[in-house]
C-alpha cells in the first residue's frame, strides 16, 4: 500500500472534471424540475449528447463544434419527451424511460463506425502566471472552458430563479400551473423551453464524458451518470448550489476510490466502486431535512381546457 | 344615459354538450357594484372568464365605454383596467406575497419598491399584509387580501370578485365591504358574484341574475328580498329546512382531552379538545377555513387514530379503530374535498358507493364484491337525493360540484349512522340543493342520529344546529345554544377578526 503516490492538488483537479458531467446534467434537470416536469430521459439525452458530440468533433476535427452539437442534440432529442408529455399529455414517467432506452439504443446504432477512434483534444485554459501558481494553478485555472461553463451555468441558473422576473414565472408555474394559467402565463410554453434547456445540459454532460473526461466513444458508456444527476437534484432540494456541491462530493468519492484502487487499499474492489453512490446519498440526504421544497406541480401534466 | 363602463351584448359560449352563456347582454355603469347572481353552473364563472380573456366568446361582443373590447389574454384585459379575485385563490403557496404579486402584474416595478408599495396600498384599504410571508402561512382571510391588493395595484377600473366572503369570519367580511364602499366613493366598479343573498343586499346597486345561462332577470337587491331573488335564481318557489323539534337522548359521541400535532408543516395541531353530541343533536362547529377542520374530521372518522380513551361512542373507546371499525360501530363520516377525499374522482358512482357503503351495506361479503348491490345502492342514493347524473356508471369527476355533494352526503345518510360527521356539506352547492341538504341533516337527526357538522357558513350553522361551538387555532370553544346567538357573538367566539383590528383605524 502507497497512499503517498496520491497527489492531492491533481486528486482535487481530477475530482473537478470527474464531477463536470453530473453537474451538468444536474442543472439541466434542476431547471427542468422547477418548471413542474419530472423528465426521467437524463441518461438518455446524456449518451445522445456523447455519441453526436464526439462524431462531429471527430468528423470536423473541432471540440467546440462537438460540444455546440451535442446541445443541440440533447435540445433536440428532448423534443421527443415534448411531443409525449406537454403535446399528446402521455404520463412523465413512462416517457422518461422510454427517452432513456431510446436514447441507449439510437446512440449505440449512431456510434457504431467512432468505435476506437481518438477525438480532438480541447485546449486547457493556460493564463500567464495564474496557471503557473503552485496548488491554485493547477486547481481554479488549468481546466478545459468546459468546466468553467458547468460552474457559470451553476451560477446563472442560481441568479435567474433568485433574481429575475423569468425565473419567477418559472417557479410560479412548477408551482401551481393553474394559478399561472389563470394569470395569463403560457405554462405549456415555458415547460417546454425548460424541457430543451435540459436537454441541452444534459447533451453537453454526456459530451463532456465522451470528449474530455474518458476520450473515446464506447456503447452505454454514461454509465448510469445521469441517474446520478437525477437523484442529486432531489438530495440538492432544488438548490443549485447544492447541486454542484453534490456533483463535486461524488466526482471527489470516484477519484479517491480509483487512487485507493491504485494505491492497492486492502478494501475489496466492490465496497470502493460503491462508496461514491453511497457517500453521495448518505451526504445528501441528511443535508435534504427540509424537504418541503419540492415544486408542488412536479410530475403534473397541465390540462389548459379545465 | 352615460355610457356604462362594460357593456356586454349577447354573450353566448357552447361546451360540448351544454350552452354555458346564452346570449346574456347587460351593463355595468361606472361606479358601480354589481351583482351577478345564480346556481351552481348557471354559467356565471364561464362569463367573468370571457370578460377576463380566459375564455372567448363564440358570438356577441363586449363594450368598453363604447369601444369594443375583445381580450385575447389575462394580460390584454389587465391592461384594460380589468381586475379579477378567483374564487379559488389563484396563489402560489411557496412563494412570498410580494413575488405572488408581481407574478400577477404586468411591469412590476423592483422587489424593494413593490415591498413598500405593496404596504402603502394595504394600509390605506384597511387590509394590513408583510410583504415577505410566505403565502402558505397565511390564513383565507391574509390569502384573499394577497389577490385584492394584487389587483389594486394595478388601479383597475373593473374588479371581478368571484365569491369573495365564503371563507370570511363576519368581521373580517366587514373590512372587506369597507374596502369595496371605498372603491366605489373612487370610481372603481365592481362585478360582484355570490350565493349570499344578504351581502348582495347590503352591498350591490344593481343585481343580475342568470339561469341555466341566460339572463332571466335584474333587480335592485336593497328593494328586492333575499327570498325573491332566491326563487329568481332556481326559477321555482323555496322550501326552508324545518326542524322537528325532538328530545335529545344519551350521549352518543364523547370527546375528551382530546390534543393531537400538527400533521404537517402547513397543518394545524388539535389542542386539548372536549366536546358530547347526543342522540338526536346537530353540533355545529364554525370557524375559519384552516383552524382544524380537516384535522377534527380526521381524527372522528378514524383517519388519525388517538389513544383509545380520547373518542367514546356510547361509553366505549374508539379512538385507537380506523375508518373501517368505526363504519361497522356507524361512526360515518363526510369530508370537505370532494374530489379526491371523499370520493374518487375517476371512479364510477357505483365504486365509490361501494367504497364506504360495502361494511354498513353488506356489499362484500369474505372479500367478494356485490356489484348488483353496489349498484342498486348508488342508484337509491341518486334518486333520494336528486343527484343529477345519467346514471351510476358515470365518474364522480363528471358530476358538477353541487352534485357530486348530494351524491357524498346521501351515501353516508343513506347508511343510517348513529353518529354522522360532515364537514362544509353545501359548499359551493346552489340555494335549493343546499336547502335540500340540510333538510336530510335534519331528518336523520329527527331520526336519532348525532350529527356534528363542521362548515364556514354560519347562516347554515343557525339554520340546523342546536348547538354552536368555534373551532380557532385548533382549539373548541364550550358549545353553547344556537338560538339567539348574534353574529357579534359568534365573530367573537370565532377569535375575533384574526389580527386584522388596525383595519378598523
Amino acid at each position: 500500500m502507497d497512499l503517498s503516490a496520491i497527489n492531492p492538488v491533481l486528486l482535487i483537479a481530477s475530482l473537478m472534471v470527474a464531477a463536470t458531467p453530473i453537474l451538468l446534467a444536474a442543472i439541466g434537470e434542476l431547471v427542468v424540475e422547477k418548471s413542474g416536469v419530472l423528465n426521467l430521459g437524463v441518461e438518455g439525452m446524456m449518451i445522445i449528447g456523447a455519441v453526436s458530440g464526439f462524431a462531429i468533433a471527430v468528423e470536423s476535427g473541432s471540440p467546440w463544434l462537438g460540444f455546440v452539437a451535442s446541445a443541440v442534440a440533447g435540445a433536440v432529442f428532448s423534443l421527443l419527451f415534448v411531443l409525449l408529455t406537454q403535446v399528446a399529455k402521455a404520463n412523465q414517467v413512462a416517457s422518461g424511460l422510454a427517452l432513456t432506452l431510446t436514447g441507449l439504443g439510437l446512440s449505440a446504432l449512431l456510434g457504431q463506425s467512432y468505435v476506437g477512434i481518438r477525438p480532438p483534444q480541447m485546449g486547457k485554459l493556460d493564463i500567464p502566471l495564474l496557471s503557473d501558481l503552485p496548488v491554485l494553478g493547477p486547481i481554479l485555472f488549468g481546466h478545459d472552458p468546459i468546466l468553467y461553463l458547468g460552474i457559470a451555468l451553476t451560477a446563472g441558473v442560481w441568479a435567474l430563479l433568485k433574481f429575475t422576473r423569468a425565473g419567477l414565472v418559472l417557479r410560479a408555474v412548477g408551482e401551481n400551473h393553474d394559478a399561472a394559467h389563470a394569470l395569463g402565463y403560457k405554462v405549456i410554453r415555458i415547460r417546454i423551453m425548460a424541457i430543451m434547456f435540459g436537454g441541452a445540459c444534459a447533451g453537453l454532460g454526456g459530451a463532456y464524458i465522451s470528449l474530455i473526461r474518458v476520450p473515446q466513444w464506447t456503447e452505454g458508456m454514461t454509465a448510469g451518470v445521469g441517474w446520478i444527476a437525477l437523484a442529486l437534484v432531489v438530495f440538492a432540494s432544488w438548490k443549485p448550489w447544492r447541486a454542484l456541491l453534490g456533483a463535486y462530493l461524488f466526482g471527489g468519492v470516484t477519484v479517491v476510490q480509483l487512487n485507493l484502487q491504485a494505491a492497492g487499499v486492502a478494501i475489496p474492489v466492490e465496497y470502493l466502486a460503491m462508496s461514491p453512490y453511497v457517500i453521495t446519498i448518505i451526504v445528501l440526504v441528511i443535508l435534504s431535512a427540509d424537504k418541503s421544497s419540492a415544486p408542488a406541480a412536479l410530475g403534473r401534466n397541465f390540462h389548459a381546457s379545465r | 344615459m352615460t355610457v356604462p363602463l362594460l357593456s356586454l351584448q349577447g354573450l353566448t359560449k357552447a361546451y360540448p354538450g351544454v350552452v354555458a352563456n346564452d346570449t346574456v347582454s347587460f351593463d355595468i355603469g361606472e361606479g358601480e357594484v354589481h351583482a351577478l347572481l345564480g346556481e351552481n353552473g348557471a354559467g356565471k364563472s364561464t362569463l367573468v372568464k370571457m370578460i377576463y380573456g380566459l375564455v372567448k366568446p363564440d358570438s356577441g361582443q363586449m363594450l368598453l365605454r363604447g369601444a369594443p373590447y375583445a381580450p385575447a389574454e389575462p394580460r390584454a384585459a389587465r391592461g384594460d383596467g380589468i381586475a379579477m379575485v378567483f374564487q379559488h385563490f389563484s396563489l402560489f403557496d411557496a412563494l412570498n406575497v410580494a413575488e405572488n404579486i408581481a407574478l400577477g402584474m404586468e411591469d412590476p416595478p423592483a422587489m424593494k419598491d413593490l415591498a413598500s408599495r405593496i404596504r402603502d396600498v394595504s394600509e390605506s384599504y384597511g387590509l394590513p399584509l408583510d410583504p415577505f410571508r410566505t403565502v402558505g402561512n397565511l390564513s383565507a382571510g391574509e390569502r384573499q387580501r394577497v389577490e385584492i391588493i394584487r389587483c389594486l395595484l394595478q388601479d383597475p377600473k373593473l374588479l371581478i370578485m368571484d365569491e369573495p366572503t365564503s371563507v370570511l369570519t363576519p368581521q373580517e367580511v366587514d373590512i372587506l365591504f369597507e374596502t369595496l364602499q371605498k372603491l366605489r366613493s373612487e370610481g372603481t366598479s365592481i362585478l360582484y358574484i355570490s350565493h349570499k343573498l344578504e351581502e348582495i343586499r347590503t352591498l350591490c346597486d344593481h343585481a343580475t341574475i342568470l339561469r341555466l345561462g341566460k339572463n332571466v332577470g335584474e333587480c335592485t337587491p336593497a328593494d328586492t328580498s333575499a327570498r325573491q331573488m332566491a326563487e329568481l335564481m332556481v326559477g321555482s318557489t323555496l322550501h326552508t329546512p324545518e326542524r322537528i323539534c325532538v328530545e335529545f337522548g344519551a350521549v352518543a359521541l364523547d370527546i375528551s382531552g382530546l390534543s393531537v400535532p400538527a400533521p404537517s408543516a402547513f397543518g394545524t395541531a388539535l389542542k386539548n379538545v372536549h366536546m358530547t353530541v347526543r342522540k338526536g343533536e346537530i353540533l355545529g362547529i364554525g370557524g375559519v377555513a384552516g383552524n382544524g377542520q380537516d384535522e377534527l374530521l380526521n381524527v372522528l372518522s378514524g383517519e388519525t387514530t388517538t389513544q383509545p380513551d380520547a373518542v367514546k361512542l356510547n361509553g366505549t373507546p374508539i379512538g385507537h379503530l380506523g375508518p373501517e371499525e368505526r363504519r361497522r360501530l356507524g361512526v360515518l363520516a363526510a369530508p370537505e374535498e370532494r374530489l379526491g377525499h371523499a370520493a374518487v374522482p375517476d371512479m364510477s358512482l357505483t365504486e365509490n358507493a361501494m367504497l364506504t357503503g360495502a361494511v354498513r351495506q353488506g356489499l362484500a361479503t369474505r372479500g367478494f364484491l356485490n356489484w348488483g348491490a353496489a349498484r342498486e345502492f348508488a342508484e337509491t342514493i341518486i334518486k333520494e337525493f336528486d343527484v343529477r347524473t345519467p346514471g351510476p356508471q358515470n365518474t364522480a369527476r363528471s358530476l358538477s360540484g353541487g352534485n357530486l355533494q348530494k351524491f357524498v352526503i346521501g351515501r353516508e345518510v343513506l347508511q343510517d349512522p348513529d353518529v354522522l360527521v360532515v364537514n362544509q356539506p353545501t359548499w359551493g352547492v346552489d340555494a335549493a340543493a343546499a336547502a335540500d341538504i340540510r333538510q336530510s341533516l335534519l331528518d336523520l337527526a329527527a331520526k336519532g342520529a348525532a350529527i356534528i357538522c363542521i362548515s364556514q357558513d354560519l347562516d347554515e350553522l343557525m339554520e340546523i344546529s342546536d348547538n354552536f361551538a368555534a373551532l380557532n387555532e385548533g382549539r373548541l370553544s364550550a358549545p353553547r345554544a344556537a338560538a339567539g346567538l348574534t353574529v357579534d357573538e359568534i365573530g367573537l367566539m370565532l377569535g375575533g377578526a384574526h389580527g386584522m383590528e388596525v383595519a378598523h383605524d
